[in-house]
């Protein structure tokens, strides 16, 4: 069994792609902060294999219910399975690792 | 007068439930534009009762509505709902009902950093508007506390829903699972401070009870008792069904009790219509065939009648009332005269109740007989008893139905002690006796009292006949209009002149 520090990186497997989908509720702060942190993640762990959609819910708010959103901001993956959903700023990057299955819990 | 509440200076708006008795006691439902919590126990019914307080809303009142869901699929909930007649995808396809499940996964969702719960007020607004909602129902929300880690915002943010709601100008029920101590398990009355309605489900000798209770109703008089709260084929009830005040009619007009001599000690003419009557007396003193001449002689006038029986089979009732020459048989034929038999202990009171409103409301007769009304005292305590003779008879009295209950004394000499927990509900009261005399049986029957006229007071002695119940006069021969039939051999056989 591979062990694995805190800061090590799971190796994912190389031509996975994540696709995944941000639920904000209109431009408020929280909302910019999650995306910006939510880039910033991607392209250190997960660059160039994966895809942001923003949801806007105030804008379309029948799209809350398919995914089931109740807190925002919300960050959904959809692929690779199994639907994960991490919500919050995406301020604590490692938490949203652990999150997205890209580092084992600590 | 100082023992009298001041009239209301404003009334506050109200948004009918449709469920009966409920707006009786509330005057006249939920405060409108507000959100209410209705708490209880598993089991207790809250589910029910806010779905029918949405159901209702979007059937009766023209005001569609929003059902959250939290514990239960909409698809779960339609079926759960169907056995009680709420057709709730007819609802939704006809945009008089909208039902959003929201189901939150603790293991599927990771928190991190700051967040709100905006996405529940965008899907509850969204359904809101797809019917124009009026009412808006959420059932569980405190499974919220399980689906989330951060409990700070989640206090913050349901404040903010019930604060939300009302500027929105709906009707609420939000309910709330019964906690140690606390009226919900996570203090939602703290945030739901208009109106209050506790459910409760107990079981007291192996029959269950449920209890409405509203504990709080802000800025309106209510009714604080426990009321019995039902759960049937009917949907849900509260009783009382009818309103407790007391302000029946009281009808000047006469009924025969079916014996000339006992219609003559009544003042000549009888009971009042709509009044209530209890025949008491010990085994055998022939409560069932003085009941069965006060039937015969309702039917032979044309009027409907129903007879609740609680401890002979009709057909029993049948063969040995045409012993005594009354003929019952053809009257129930002609659809004049309905029986209901059921052994008390089969459910507890207010099903009793419940039952009894049912197939009045339903036979519509104007007059009914129960015997033995004791018998469903076994069920409850006497406490309870009382309160559910005091509701039946005030229905009875407010539909105006003649009501002769026949009530089983257990001794002798306890025939007017036993029946103190009933007896100021009667405006009259019958009393028969046995008593041994030489060596023989001979019965005997007095008025105890009859309100609003002036009747007899003196003791009559009656024999039962092949040909009915016979009142004799002082010189132990009968009297009146039955004199005719006559046959003296038999009141020797009989009653041992």
């Amino acid at each position: 069994m591979p062990v694995f520090d805190g800061a090590a990186a799971m190796p994912a497997p190389a031509e996975q792609t994540y696709e995944l989908r941000l639920y904000v509720a209109g431009q408020t702060p929280k909302s910019v902060l999650a995306l910006a942190n939510l880039r910033h993640i991607c392209e250190t762990h997960l660059h160039g294999r994966y895809e942001i959609e923003v949801i806007d819910l105030m804008e379309n708010p029948q799209l809350a219910q398919g995914d089931q959103i109740l807190a925002v901001p919300t960050l959904v993956r959809r692929l690779p399975e199994p639907i994960k959903k991490i919500i919050g700023d995406l301020s604590n990057t490692e938490r949203v690792l652990v999150g997205l299955d890209l580092r084992v819990r600590a | 007068m100082p023992s009298q509440l001041p009239p209301p200076v404003h009334q506050l708006p109200k948004a009918l439930t449709g469920i009966r008795g409920f707006d009786e006691i509330t005057r006249g439902g939920l405060p409108r534009g507000r959100p209410t919590l209705v708490c209880g126990g598993p089991g207790s019914g809250k589910t029910l009762l806010a779905l029918t307080f949405l159901v209702n809303g979007a059937v009766l009142f023209d005001e569609p509505g929003v059902l959250l869901t939290f514990e239960e699929s909409a698809e779960e909930m339609a079926d759960d709902v169907a056995s009680l007649g709420f057709d709730l995808p007819g609802l939704i396809a006809a945009k008089k009902m909208a039902v959003d499940y929201v189901r939150v996964e603790r293991s599927e969702i990771e928190e991190t950093g700051e967040y709100d719960l905006e996405g529940l007020f965008v899907r509850l607004a969204h359904a809101i508007r797809t019917v124009g909602a009026k009412r808006v129902v959420l059932d569980t929300i405190e499974s919220l506390f399980a689906g989330l880690k951060n409990e700070t915002i989640l206090r913050s943010e349901l404040r903010r829903l019930f604060r939300w709601l009302k500027d929105q100008g709906v009707t609420a029920v939000i309910t709330g699972e019964r906690g140690e101590g606390l009226l919900t398990r996570q203090g939602l009355e703290e945030y739901v401070s208009d109106a209050v309605i506790l459910l409760d489900h107990r079981v007291h000798d192996q029959v269950s009870t449920r209890r409405l209770r509203v504990v709080k109703y802000r800025g309106s008089y209510h009714g604080t008792n426990e009321y019995p709260f039902l759960i049937n084929a009917d949907g849900v009830s509260v009783l009382p069904v009818s309103s407790l005040a007391l302000q029946h009619h009281a009808p000047l007009e006469r009924v025969s009790s079916g014996i000339a001599p006992l219609d003559d000690m009544l003042s000549g003419k009888g009971f009042y219509r709509g009044s209530t009557i209890l025949v008491s007396g010990t085994a055998g003193t022939g409560k069932t065939s003085l009941s069965a001449h006060f039937l015969d002689a309702a039917c032979r006038r044309g009027e409907r009648c129903l007879c609740f029986l609680f401890e002979e089979s009709p057909q029993q009732l049948l063969r040995n009332m045409r012993s005594i020459g009354i003929d019952l048989e053809p009257w129930v034929a002609a659809g004049l005269l309905q029986f209901h038999a059921d052994r008390p202990s089969r459910y507890g009171l207010e099903t009793h109740l419940a039952t009894m409103h049912h197939v009045v409301a339903e036979f519509k007769p104007s007059v009914i007989v129960i015997d033995p009304v004791t018998n469903l005292m076994t069920v409850g305590t006497s406490a309870d008893v009382q309160a559910m003779l005091t509701r039946i008879i005030d229905h009875l009295k407010t539909e105006n139905i003649t009501a002769m209950l026949a009530s089983l004394a257990p001794g002798q000499n306890a025939i007017e002690r036993t029946e103190t927990t009933i007896s100021s509900l009667m405006d009259t009261w019958i009393v028969l006796a046995n008593e041994a005399v030489g060596g023989r049986h001979r019965r005997g029957l007095y008025v105890l009292k009859s309100r609003g006229m002036a009747h007899s007071n003196e003791l009559r002695e009656f024999v039962l006949t092949d040909h009915g119940l016979h009142v004799l006069d002082e010189t132990g021969v009968p009297y009146g209009p039955s004199r005719v039939d006559y046959r003296p051999e038999e009141v020797g056989q009989h009653a041992g002149v």
